[in-house]
Order: C-alpha cells, then sequence, then structure tokens
C-alpha cells in the first residue's frame, strides 16, 4: 500500500499543494488530474523519491520510503515525462539495458515480445531509436511495463504521442496489472478507461 | 539487493556505454585527437632544439592528457540528463555510487585508455628515452582514472547549467593540480635517473583516494541536479 501523509511541495515561491493525504490499495490506481503546473509531476516525482517533499511523508506499506531507499526502488518501476531511451540504440536494446539497469533479468525474446504488444512491428526493431516518431519511442518507454515484475507502477502522462489504439493497449496493461494486485499512479489529462471501482481520482487545484 | 544484480547493474551500464561510443565513434575520437594535435604544437612553436623538448616534454604531455580528459568529462552525464535515463539511474534498487563508477570506468576505456596507449609515440616527439617512456605510461595509467574520478564530481555539479563545459574546467583544474604534480613529476625524475616510484606511488594513493571519496560525491550531486 502506498500513502502520502501531510504531503506538501513548494517549488521556487510558488507552493504547489499542502496537506496532501492519499492512500493507494493494491489493486486500484490513481489518477491525478489538474491544470499545467499544479504540480502532478512533482507529486509523481515525490513518489518516486526522486523530488524530497517539503514536508510530510510517503509510506511504503508503513515504512517511510526515504527510510527504505533501495528497498523501496526494488518495487517500483517509473517512466517519467522523459522516455529514458538511447536515441542510438535499437528498441530492443533500450528495453534490454534499461531492464538490466533496474535488476531485473530480460531475454532478447522477452523484450521483443514485449515491443510487439505494444504494437511496435518487428520491421524496425533493429533501427536505431532516433528514426522512429515521438509516439514509437513513447511506445519504446512504455514496452517496460510488459517486462516488469515490479507491484507499483508510477507513470507521468503515459498517452501522450499514442494513437487510440495504442492507448486502449496500454490501459488493457494497466487493468491486467491492477487485476494481479498492483498498484499504479498516474498523471493524465485523459480520461481512464478502468472499471470505476478501480480509479481513485485526485485533482490537484493549482 | 543481491550482491549479482549489482554487478549486473554495473555490467549494464558498462556495456551499454561501451555499444554507445561504438555507435558514436567521433565523439571518442575527439580527445584522441586534441591530444595529438596540442601535442604537435608545442614543437612547433618552442622550436626543434632537443635540450629544450626534452626538458618541457613531460609537462606537455601531461597538461596536454589533462585538458583531452577534462574535454570528453563536460559531456559525461549531459546526454543521460536530456534523455532522462539519468532518472531511471537514480531510482535503481543499487547505490548510485556503484553505478557511477561503472559510469566513469566506461568513460576512461573509451576516453583515458587511448591517451595512455598513445603517449609513448608522442613522447617520441620530445625525445624521451626508452626507460621516461615506460615511467610515463606507468603515470597515465595511474594518472587518468583519477583524472576522470575527480572530473565526475564537477561534471555532475554543473548538469543542467548553462555554459557548464567552462564551468567544469574551472571548478576541477585546480583539483588536477597534484596528479599534474606527481605525474609530470614522475616522468622528469626518471628522466634525471633519480627513477619515478615515489612520484608514482603517491599517484597511486590520489587513484585509490578518489576511487573511494568521488562517486559519493558525484551521487550526492547528481540527486541534487535531479531535484
Amino acid at each position: 500500500m502506498l500513502q502520502a501523509v501531510t504531503l506538501s511541495c513548494r517549488r521556487g515561491e510558488r507552493r504547489l499543494f499542502s496537506d496532501l493525504n492519499v492512500k493507494v490499495e493494491p489493486g486500484t490506481l490513481l489518477a491525478v488530474v489538474g491544470e499545467n503546473g499544479s504540480g502532478k509531476t512533482s507529486l509523481l516525482r515525490i513518489f518516486s523519491s526522486l523530488l524530497p517533499p517539503e514536508e510530510g511523508s510517503i509510506l511504503w506499506d508503513g515504512e517511510d520510503i526515504h527510510q527504505l531507499k533501495e528497498l523501496y526502488s526494488e518495487q517500483l518501476t517509473y517512466i517519467g515525462h522523459l522516455n529514458g531511451i538511447k536515441d542510438d540504440l535499437t528498441p530492443i536494446e533500450n528495453v534490454m539495458s534499461a531492464m538490466a539497469l533496474a535488476g531485473e533479468v530480460c531475454s532478447r525474446t522477452a523484450a521483443q515480445e514485449a515491443l510487439e504488444a505494444i504494437g511496435l512491428k518487428r520491421l524496425i526493431h533493429r533501427l536505431p531509436s532516433k528514426v522512429l516518431s515521438q509516439g514509437q519511442k513513447r511506445r519504446v518507454a512504455l514496452a517496460r511495463l510488459w517486462v516488469s515484475t515490479r507491484p507499483l507502477w508510477l507513470l507521468d502522462e503515459p498517452f501522450t504521442s499514442l494513437d487510440a489504439a495504442s492507448t486502449g493497449v496500454v490501459t488493457q496493461r494497466l487493468h491486467a496489472h491492477l487485476q494481479r494486485g498492483g498498484l499504479a499512479v498516474i498523471v493524465t489529462h485523459q480520461e481512464v478507461e478502468l472499471p470505476a471501482e478501480r480509479v481513485q481520482r485526485l485533482r490537484l487545484a493549482g | 539487493m543481491s550482491r549479482s544484480s549489482m554487478w549486473e547493474a554495473v555490467g549494464g551500464i558498462v556495456r551499454r556505454d561501451l555499444l554507445l561510443a561504438m555507435r558514436r565513434r567521433s565523439d571518442a575520437a575527439m580527445s584522441v585527437f586534441f591530444l595529438v594535435i596540442v601535442v604537435s604544437l608545442f614543437p612547433l612553436g618552442v622550436g626543434p632544439e632537443p635540450a629544450v623538448l626534452r626538458t618541457i616534454g613531460p609537462g606537455v604531455l601531461w597538461v596536454a592528457a589533462l585538458l583531452a580528459c577534462l574535454l570528453s568529462l563536460a559531456r559525461v552525464f549531459t546526454a543521460d540528463y536530456v534523455d532522462g535515463t539519468l532518472e531511471q539511474m537514480v531510482l535503481v534498487p543499487q547505490p548510485l555510487a556503484v553505478l557511477v563508477v561503472g559510469k566513469v570506468f566506461a568513460h576512461w576505456v573509451i576516453s583515458g585508455l587511448p591517451i595512455v596507449v598513445l603517449s609513448p609515440l608522442l613522447g617520441l616527439q620530445f625525445g624521451l628515452s626508452g626507460e621516461s617512456l615506460g615511467v610515463l605510461v606507468m603515470s597515465l595509467l595511474l594518472g587518468t582514472p583519477t583524472l576522470s574520478m575527480i572530473g565526475t564530481i564537477g561534471a555532475a555539479l554543473v548538469l543542467g547549467v548553462r555554459g557548464s563545459g567552462l564551468l567544469v574546467a574551472l571548478l576541477v583544474l585546480p583539483l588536477y593540480v597534484p596528479v599534474l604534480i606527481f605525474g609530470a613529476g614522475a616522468v622528469t625524475s626518471s628522466m634525471a635517473g633519480i627513477g619515478g616510484e615515489a612520484n608514482l606511488s603517491l599517484l597511486g594513493a590520489c587513484l585509490v583516494l578518489s576511487l573511494f571519496l568521488a562517486p559519493w560525491a558525484t551521487a550526492v550531486a547528481l540527486r541534487i541536479a535531479l531535484e
């Protein structure tokens, strides 16, 4: 279970949010919505431990994530606003090196299947990623969701530059993750088409 | 976190960086060409007097090696920072300092090792004797990893700052002074017939110290850069 306790965040002079309390149970998804600049990405980065909160804390199964450190990193897959893929590597190499870095095993076949699952044809698996379109690059980044075994997913605008079909595929994948008892926090502008009992919405006022 | 997965992550990052360097050979070749050109300019500027060249040789070679290291160092984290892989590095279940060592090792193999390998050839231009050339290689072998280690702290500190290349130079060059003194000193004293062992041991000590301290400092700086 992921929990934010009396969280507040300030960027520069501006206070983005304060005294924020929210709880994400296993099998559910927290969709963070709000205007541009309302602190959605900052909240996600606080959840990921990249950004320390000004006040308050994040608890994972009741323990502070800044105490858990690497033990918390072992629970999480974070796909940020930046794709985290290398232009000079092929999509397959990108998936494999990202997984190796995260300390999860991923074979070449598994990487290939993940890329196919998200709709990238075999033909482009061997091209350098720099020739891909924005949407295709985003899909290479999201392909990690098919090989990751981590219980907590933190996704920043996962659906940007994706076409309708891919959005559907990613939503399905999210649903499967939740059904297995996983947790997810996503920042989004779009409506997430998941069963209502699994989705909790958090609107940041800005 | 098991030990094997830690080595896997470090191995992964070394493999990835070497693969990237293979795809972009021009980047790696740049610092080597820089070294060759700078070193070759000195005999042209100072004149071909063998005695003079032999005197300035060790210093010139070492200063050029140091600048060549610096040139490539400024970029060591930039690409990772821009494309988001640095965020992923910070979030892996391994200590960031250990990954930094992997990153620096890969960087040294790409830009430091060629300098070490090429140095005897450049030393010949300055009329260094066979024994002094050996000491030169040894001193660079111990010194260039130290330069990479110290330099990454500077590179991490200026991440995301405009005009960071020059800033890294200003931050890091003063810290390079001891390495330069011991490195050039080793070659000079071997030419004088005293033997370079004392200076080489000091270089070794610098390497051990930087291996111990620099990765932690770099890791802290990287976390701050990403906040």
